[in-house]
């Protein structure tokens, strides 16, 4: 047999060697050598502090006892880890995003930086964590028993008792070393981490080894054990489904939780790829971990003596086998599960305690304020490390008081239930807005109490603290209330009684409080925050504008995050801001960088009472709130502006082009009708001018010269006509018109017309409708004929029917006269309906009609001058105008 | 240690602005498939861990111990295995993931 002094010396040299290792990475963090130091592996390993002596041990006495079912403990983490993307990644973002230091001040900070909250979500991990710490003392000090025993020394309760003291003794100081050397601006601890991962691979190592000892050294090989596990009795497994469900969800809801699976999960974590490696390392950590735990307990039942206790198969297996070394080697994984555990969930813990509740009321007690000089971190390490000491001796009292003969399991899930109830308020936090701190702290609170009223309470057993006639008829006779039997629902099984009653009020009272009642600014704005973390690329302002000097926070913030660190971080805002030396302006958006570079060493609520008493409480208020949403308003305003404005420049361009459009084709318009002009003019002239040349040189007999005087005579009639119309146009073109208005009726002018314009009644039949035309008008009457004398007209030079007719209609229309002249001709085609009242235009070969395209262009402008119109009528059957003119 | 502040970029306007696009090119609408695996694996998972519970057993107390024993460590790998390969082809973080806010973000 071993000698038992052989462990211990082997002992403190695997504690010497974690040392050294800590050390090590401590120093080469220190340089900033921290490359393989924070790599995924390292990450995924730290995480296994989540398989404690509770797993070592505790796994192979939970599977003698009740079979498979101690691997939902394992399922339950599993199924958080590969589902990463739901939670912990946002939880790692806000973590990193809020300088977080512990899952109280999660809680504390996502609702609103909350005081009450932090202490309340500490002193549940407290109540929680101090028996799992007791429950790691208990497992060394026993696996250190059977050695002890089997070197031929029976010890007593008193030798338990002081080794159990060394033991966390040496653990403490461990963690006093590497926990709390410095106080970091992000609370890391590389020294610590890199310790747990050397331990995660021992342990595993460690029952992994034992493990295929067993399978294929004793049992004879994985057939035989196969064998042996379904003919064993006590592994015999009936699972109860609200039990293996429940169990799953718990340990998933404690995973998560849990003080020290934050710390490594969320605070240490310092790259976000590290996440996806452990979502499927973790796991098969974990498998690898379960792997052999029933072949050892199934063995371990045929193997061992009657009444041996199974939480120490691990170690007793080898051992009855005469494998010394194997033996020291579990010993060493069991001694390094415990370990870890307990370095890591004490630091945590005193974290939690130095920040939330030393912190805080260190401030209040000093009315001096915080710009005083003088280290605060001395008292903020002081607090951590007698923090430490103290949680450490409340868990060696815990192990003390309960005697250490409870099954481990039994403890690791009393812990896992209490720690659970923060579940509620952290998934609300992180997922739902109009989560508050009132529902919060109610949920917290119900949820404490029924665990404690159910669970912890009872957990100290029968007439423990709760008497028998409690549990039989409940407190004060209230039936309803037994601890055992809620609501007067009885016979589910206590684990799934207190995990359903509790997560149901609990999250019933998050939920209703939250709606009930309504939060305060800085809570919304941190609501913001976490639940749309991958939204915001920096943080909202959290301070107005305030009294504060820099000069004085610089002072503060020395005193916290050391003046070293404290001098670049003011350095690099001046910087930033333009200025030189260390005091930047004090901006909102410089006081709410430098609460959370402070957070991350004190904890959110405490950096915001420090600087809350500097700015002398001008912290957000919702004025504010509403000035941040209305600078992002106005951004967004004026980038509307901005595009209403190049729309609107847009429209001008376009309107631009139209005109210089239009512009280019009134001066081809000019060009054509000087050219026009030039032409209709010249036609006239020549002709006169060749018979007036021959008329002079007199050859031509009397009848010829009477001839050609006829033609000159006409020639000059038309040019004078020519000149006249072009005269006439150009006064009604240029608006100086004079209108000689008198009084008449239609029909005279009509008749007027008629007559003037020289049409053959005998050829042309003209229709009209006298009754009609008996109207009174008052308006330029002979500027009124001329149209209808060229109306009437055009009607005898165009018309091409071979009986032309002309239906002169008058009917009152919108308030005007309408008088409409058809003809029965061909019309006008569709194509040039728009160009006839242009000046020159004629359908066909000029010269036939004798005019020089002007009429209709006069028409025209004299109907615009006597405020009426002319239009072309199509679809009559025949060419049709339409002379609109004002009446009375 | 000292480690500059992550936030040394001039500060922004605390919400992303811009419009979110309906379309996305093939490898980030890829992505977001991928992140959408990624959801529905535990869900998966922890069905399938229920079934050892629903298996017809002969007599009451007869067991499966070795049997349940198998398929759970099976499973195991098979979801380790699955989240491995989840791993290799999501990307954690790039420039999609504030657009992917329509199923994350909380309202008031």
């Amino acid at each position: 047999m071993i000698s038992f002094n052989l462990l211990v010396l082997v002992s403190l040299l695997y504690v010497a060697f974690l040392f050294i290792v800590a050390f090590v990475a401590e120093r080469r963090a220190a340089l900033g050598k921290t490359g393989w130091l924070r790599s995924s592996a390292i990450y995924t390993l730290s995480l296994s502090i989540y398989c404690t002596a509770w797993t070592f041990y505790g796994a192979v006495g939970y599977a003698a006892r009740s079979g498979l079912e101690f691997l939902t403990i394992y399922l339950g983490p599993t199924l958080v880890m590969i589902g990463w993307w739901w939670l912990v990644r946002k939880l790692v973002r806000i973590g990193r995003a809020q300088r977080l230091t512990s899952i109280a001040d999660l809680i504390s900070s996502r609702f609103g930086k909350s005081t009450g909250l932090g202490v309340m979500v500490t002193v549940l991990a407290i109540i929680g964590i101090t028996p799992y710490i007791a429950l790691q003392l208990q497992s060394v000090t026993q696996s250190i028993a059977v050695f002890a025993a089997g070197s031929g020394e029976v010890w007593a309760q008193r030798d338990l008792d002081g080794a159990a003291m060394w033991v966390a003794i040496g653990l403490a100081v461990f963690t006093v070393v590497f926990g709390t050397r410095n106080l970091d601006a992000h609370e890391r601890h590389d020294g610590i981490v890199l310790a747990i991962a050397v331990e995660a691979v021992v342990k595993l190592f460690a029952l992994i080894a034992v493990g295929i000892f067993v399978v294929w050294g004793v049992a004879g090989g994985v057939g035989a054990t196969m064998d042996l596990i379904d003919a064993s009795a006590q592994s015999q497994w009936a699972p109860s489904p609200s039990r293996w469900i429940g169990l799953i969800f718990v340990s998933g809801a404690a995973f998560l939780c849990l003080p020290r699976m934050f710390q490594v999960l969320v605070v240490e974590n310092s790259d976000e790829r590290a996440l996806g490696t452990a979502s499927w390392a973790f796991p098969t950590y974990l498998m690898l971990m379960s792997l052999f735990v029933v072949p050892i307990a199934v063995v371990g039942l045929d193997l061992m003596p009657e009444g041996s206790n199974p939480d120490l198969f691990v170690v007793t297996l080898p051992l009855s086998e005469g494998r010394e070394g194997l033996a020291i080697l579990a010993f060493l994984g069991g001694f390094s599960s415990a370990t870890s555990m307990v370095i890591v969930a004490t630091l945590a813990l005193a974290t939690m305690v130095s920040n939330h509740i030393v912190a805080p009321s260190w401030l209040t007690s000093r009315t001096t304020g915080a710009a005083v000089s003088g280290d605060v971190r001395g008292v903020v390490v002081a607090s951590r490390r007698i923090a430490i000491g103290v949680i450490m001796t409340l868990g060696y009292i815990y192990f003390r008081l309960s005697g250490g003969g409870t099954a481990l399991a039994a403890i690791g899930l009393v812990s896992f239930t209490g720690i659970m109830q923060v579940l509620p308020a952290m998934i609300g936090g992180v997922f739902w807005r109009g989560a508050n701190r009132w529902g919060a702290g109610a949920g917290i609170a119900i949820g404490f109490a029924v665990w404690a009223w159910t669970q912890f309470l009872p957990s100290f057993g029968i007439d423990g603290v709760i008497s028998q006639a409690v549990f039989d008829n409940g407190p004060f006779g209230i039936n309803w209330l037994r601890p055992h039997a809620l609501f007067g629902i009885e016979g589910i099984d206590p684990l799934v009684h207190v995990a359903f009653w509790s997560m149901l009020l609990n999250s019933g009272a998050v939920v209703l409080v939250s709606v009930l009642t309504f939060p305060n600014p800085l809570e919304r704005l941190q609501g913001a925050q976490f639940v749309n973390v991958y939204d915001y690329s920096s943080d909202a302002r959290a301070w107005s504008q305030s009294a504060a000097q820099a000069e004085d926070l610089l002072v503060m913030t020395q005193r916290i995050l050391g003046s070293a660190e404290a001098q670049t971080v003011f350095r690099a805002e001046a910087q930033m801001q333009g200025k030189s030396g260390f005091l930047p302006d004090v901006t909102p958006d410089f006081i709410g960088k430098l609460e959370r570079e402070m957070s991350g060493s004190i904890g959110a609520a405490a950096a915001h009472a420090m600087i809350g008493q500097l700015t002398e409480g001008a912290t957000v208020s919702v004025d504010d709130l509403m000035a941040v949403a209305d600078e992002t308003a106005q951004i967004v305003e004026y980038s509307n502006q901005l595009e209403a404005k190049s729309a609107e420049q847009e429209r001008t361009a376009r309107a631009l082009r139209e005109a210089n459009d239009k512009l280019t084709a009134l001066s081809i318009q000019k060009d054509a009708f000087l050219s026009q002009i030039s032409h209709e003019l010249r036609t006239p002239m020549t002709s006169i001018r060749s018979f007036s040349d021959i008329l002079r040189d007199g050859e031509v007999d009397g009848d010829a010269r009477r001839r050609f005087a006829g033609i000159i005579h006409d020639e000059t009639n038309r040019l004078t006509r020519l000149l006249d119309d072009l005269l006439d146009l150009g006064v009604l073109e240029s608006g100086q018109v004079q209108l000689n208005i008198g009084e008449g009726t239609l029909a005279d002018v009509i008749d007027r017309a008629v007559l003037a314009s020289g049409i053959d009644e005998t050829k042309v039949s003209i229709s009209r409708r006298a009754n009609a035309e008996a109207v009174t008008l008052s308006t330029d009457m002979d500027r009124l004929s001329q149209v209808f004398i060229n109306l009437i007209s055009n009607v005898a030079k165009y018309c091409d029917a071979d009986e032309p007719e002309l239906r002169i209609i008058v009917r009152p229309m919108d308030g005007q006269l309408a008088v409409d002249f058809c003809d029965n001709g061909t019309g006008v085609p569709q194509e040039s309906q728009s160009v006839i009242f242009e000046k020159f235009s004629r359908l066909e070969d000029e010269g036939k009609a004798g005019g020089a395209g002007l009429g209709l262009a006069i028409c025209r402008q004299i109907m615009t001058a006597i405020g009426g119109g002319i239009a072309y009528l199509p679809g009559q059957g025949g060419a049709a105008f339409r002379v609109t003119i004002p009446t009375d | 240690m000292t480690q500059a502040p992550p936030n040394d970029s001039p500060p922004k306007s605390p919400i992303k602005t811009g419009p979110r696009t309906k379309f996305l090119e093939r490898s980030n609408y890829r992505q977001r498939r991928f992140r959408d695996a990624a959801r529905w694996l535990p869900l998966f998972g922890a069905v399938f861990m229920v079934f050892p519970l629903m298996w017809p057993r002969e007599t009451l107390d007869q067991s499966l111990t070795s049997s349940s024993m198998i398929y759970l460590f099976a499973l195991w790998v098979i979801l380790a295995v699955l989240a491995f390969v989840l791993n290799l082809v999501l990307r954690v973080s790039d420039s999609i993931d504030g657009d992917e806010g329509t199923d994350e973000r909380g309202s008031e």
